[in-house]
């Protein structure tokens, strides 16, 4: 499996959800109800005590995962347990220090065991990569990178040596929903494309179906964090079926653009 | 673009949105910082507006009374707005001007920085918004009214621990949202390059000085200079000039809060380990999965979790030494420096006095010891009566 599968039949629909909120078994039954609802791609997220990318729906998660006890070696066994019984490719999203602190090489080579096909980092940006780019490039774990409203000039550099997507960042500011996206995704995706043949997937402020089919329309696929996580906020351990339905109204947005 | 190493510390691990904003500050630095006109205009209003160069002063009864080394104290206490903050500030905020923005954002800890740079905006004309974790917005709350009374507006930050690392959080949150015309005036040596090296070059002054003093008044150079670490913008202020000179001591006093074997410590250097946060490569209290331990220290200002990636480098290669000093002692230093010397200094700066007091009496009579004393202790004041147990409020 690879992340570059997620991208193949249709717009990809990647989904961010914080491992152990409400707890490590409901993260379990979400992956699998999420897959089942129609994601392409998940993106786990390790939590970490200072995520400063993060607005407060997804501080908020990892406030309850770490309070709860969640460590990156419980994720790991997580995801041991549940890898088997999924099809679709998975990638961690945390900070530096999570994997820094682990030991990078031994966070890589555990990701690969347990069946992870990338890492996102949005604290380590292109100048900081390579100490943990070479790593996963020999483990053959994609390292992938992000773009924002105001990488202008760099997103060549970027997307040139892009692995399984680029992650376009659609705002400024944190993770969050928002009412109305104003960045010119069009022109951030076609800059993009230029310079790789790996897809743009689009991120950051998304959260109906309406939005999430704008953006599919202009880009290889769309990723949606804050909405989800809020949901699983509001109904905890019993917020599998709410997942569920959203999961498919978004489905279904993305699939009427065929 | 220089990617702002001390060995192995510093960089910039910072989101994507941000890099440009960082790489955009350093062409500006590095445009500016031999800029003859610039210079002089920051030059003009370090001396006419802050009041520099502040004294060297021969602390004779302390020197009498502690029976070793000949004392100086630098008095960073007695700039406009009490601290050295201001140094670094009016240095930020004048490029931030010349770089055409028109709002400054900062992270405060004990409101000393946050007050700075209210001061710098005022004088400016520009928008000014502080983060200040609500815990020490109750614990300084004289200095929140301080920087409303001087127009900027003040945002209590309720995340994390509510302390320094979290208002730290939140104003690079702020910045990712709004970079166009906004520049975070970083109060520490620390997070992304280039910020450890512009602050410290604006703090340099303050080891510059203490060398032309100390030359002038003893014909030769300190043998010891203390300051207090938190992020460690004053320590490296005054230790910077003499990192040439190595048979000068530095030593930069940290805050152990309770101990350095007890969990409420914020003794970096002694209890942290390598690890990657707020933009830099450094050492910081964290446990064994890389979480970010929530530090104390009776002082708000010392209340971090980190430090300064050139301290970090300065420690691998011995150059300087780090001590951690409890809450107990800077107390007692603190008091100390009061009655002997008839000079209240900030409990931040009573952490160098602290360690001072051990050491001078093992020093000889010719030699000499320089205490950076960062920030006057008004504002302290209510808390360490408390502390003493004296109910009294600000």
């Amino acid at each position: 499996m690879k992340v570059a599968d997620a991208f193949k039949n249709r717009k990809a629909f990647i989904s961010f959800i914080t491992c152990g909120d409400p707890d490590l078994e409901t993260t379990e039954e979400l992956l699998l109800t999420m897959e089942q609802g129609g994601v392409d791609l998940i993106e786990l997220g390790i939590p970490f005590s200072d995520p400063t990318a993060e607005g407060p729906v997804i501080q908020g998660a990892s406030l309850r995962a770490l309070s709860n006890g969640v460590t990156t070696d419980k994720v790991f066994d997580m995801v041991r347990r549940v890898r088997p019984k999924l099809n679709i490719p998975l990638v961690f999203m945390t900070y530096a220090n999570v994997v820094f602190s682990y030991g990078i090489e031994r966070f890589v080579s555990t990701c690969a065991e347990v069946g992870m096909n990338g890492i996102i980092l949005p604290d380590v940006p292109f100048e900081e990569r390579e100490e943990f780019s070479a790593v996963c490039d020999r483990f053959n774990i994609d390292f992938i990178p992000l773009i924002a409203p105001t990488s202008d000039d760099r997103i060549s550099m970027i997307a040139k040596n892009a692995k399984g997507f680029v992650y376009c960042v659609s705002s400024l500011g944190v993770t969050g929903t928002r009412d109305s996206i104003t960045t010119d995704i069009g022109e951030m995706v076609n800059t993009v494309r230029e310079n790789t043949d790996v897809p743009a997937a689009v991120g950051f402020g998304i959260s109906t179906p309406q939005q999430a089919a704008d953006i599919a329309k202009v880009s290889d696929g769309i990723i949606i964090g804050s909405a989800i996580v809020r949901l699983i906020a509001k109904y905890g351990r019993s917020c599998a079926k709410y997942v569920y339905d959203y999961v498919v109204s978004i489905r279904s947005a993305l699939d009427e653009l065929k | 673009m220089s990617n702002g190493k001390f060995g192995i510390h510093g960089g910039q691990y910072i989101p994507e949105t941000l890099m440009n904003a960082v790489n955009e500050l350093e062409k500006a630095y590095n445009k500016y910082k031999n800029d003859p006109e610039f210079n002089a205009e920051l030059t003009t209003l370090l001396n006419e507006y802050a009041g520099r160069p502040s004294l060297l002063y021969y602390a004779e009864k302390m020197t009498k009374d502690l029976g070793g080394a000949k004392i100086y104290l630098k008095r960073e206490d007695l700039n406009h707005t009490g601290s050295h903050k201001i140094n670094n500030v009016l240095g930020q905020v004048l490029l931030a001007k010349k770089m055409g923005k028109t709002r400054v954002i900062a992270e405060t800890g004990a409101g000393q920085h946050g007050v700075a740079t209210a001061t710098a905006a005022a004088l400016f004309g520009m928008e000014c918004e502080v983060f200040m974790g609500e815990e020490d917005t109750k614990r300084q709350a004289l200095n929140v009214y301080r920087m409303k009374l001087l127009g900027a507006k003040v945002h209590p930050v309720s995340s994390g621990t509510a302390t320094l690392k979290d208002a730290v959080s939140e104003t690079m949150r702020e910045w990712t949202s709004r970079i166009d015309d906004t520049h975070y005036v970083l109060g520490s040596v620390m997070g992304p390059h280039p910020f450890p090296t512009i602050v410290r070059d604006f703090q340099a002054v303050i080891s510059k000085e203490i060398k032309q003093q100390c030359l002038e008044k003893e014909g030769k150079l300190p043998d010891a200079v203390l300051a207090c670490v938190g992020g460690g913008s004053n320590a490296m202020g005054a230790f910077y000039h003499f990192i040439e000179n190595k048979g000068v001591r530095l030593i930069g006093c940290e805050a152990a809060g309770k101990g350095i074997n007890t969990f409420e410590t914020a003794a970096t250097v002694s209890v942290g380990k390598l690890g990657i946060f707020h933009g830099m490569k450094s050492y910081f209290c964290q446990d064994e999965y890389g979480q970010i331990a929530p530090v104390y220290s009776i002082s708000a200002g010392l209340d971090y979790p980190g430090v300064g990636p050139e301290h970090a480098h300065l420690h691998d290669i011995g150059r300087a030494e780090y001590v951690p000093v409890t809450d107990d002692e800077a107390v007692t230093a603190f008091e100390y420096l009061s009655r002997v010397e008839g000079i209240i200094p900030a409990i931040e700066s009573s952490h160098a006095v602290a360690h001072a007091i051990k050491l001078a009496p093992t020093m000889d009579k010719e030699q000499i010891m320089v205490i950076n004393i960062s920030g006057r202790g008004d504002k302290d004041v209510a808390a360490i009566a408390r502390y003493r147990g004296e109910n009294i409020t600000e």
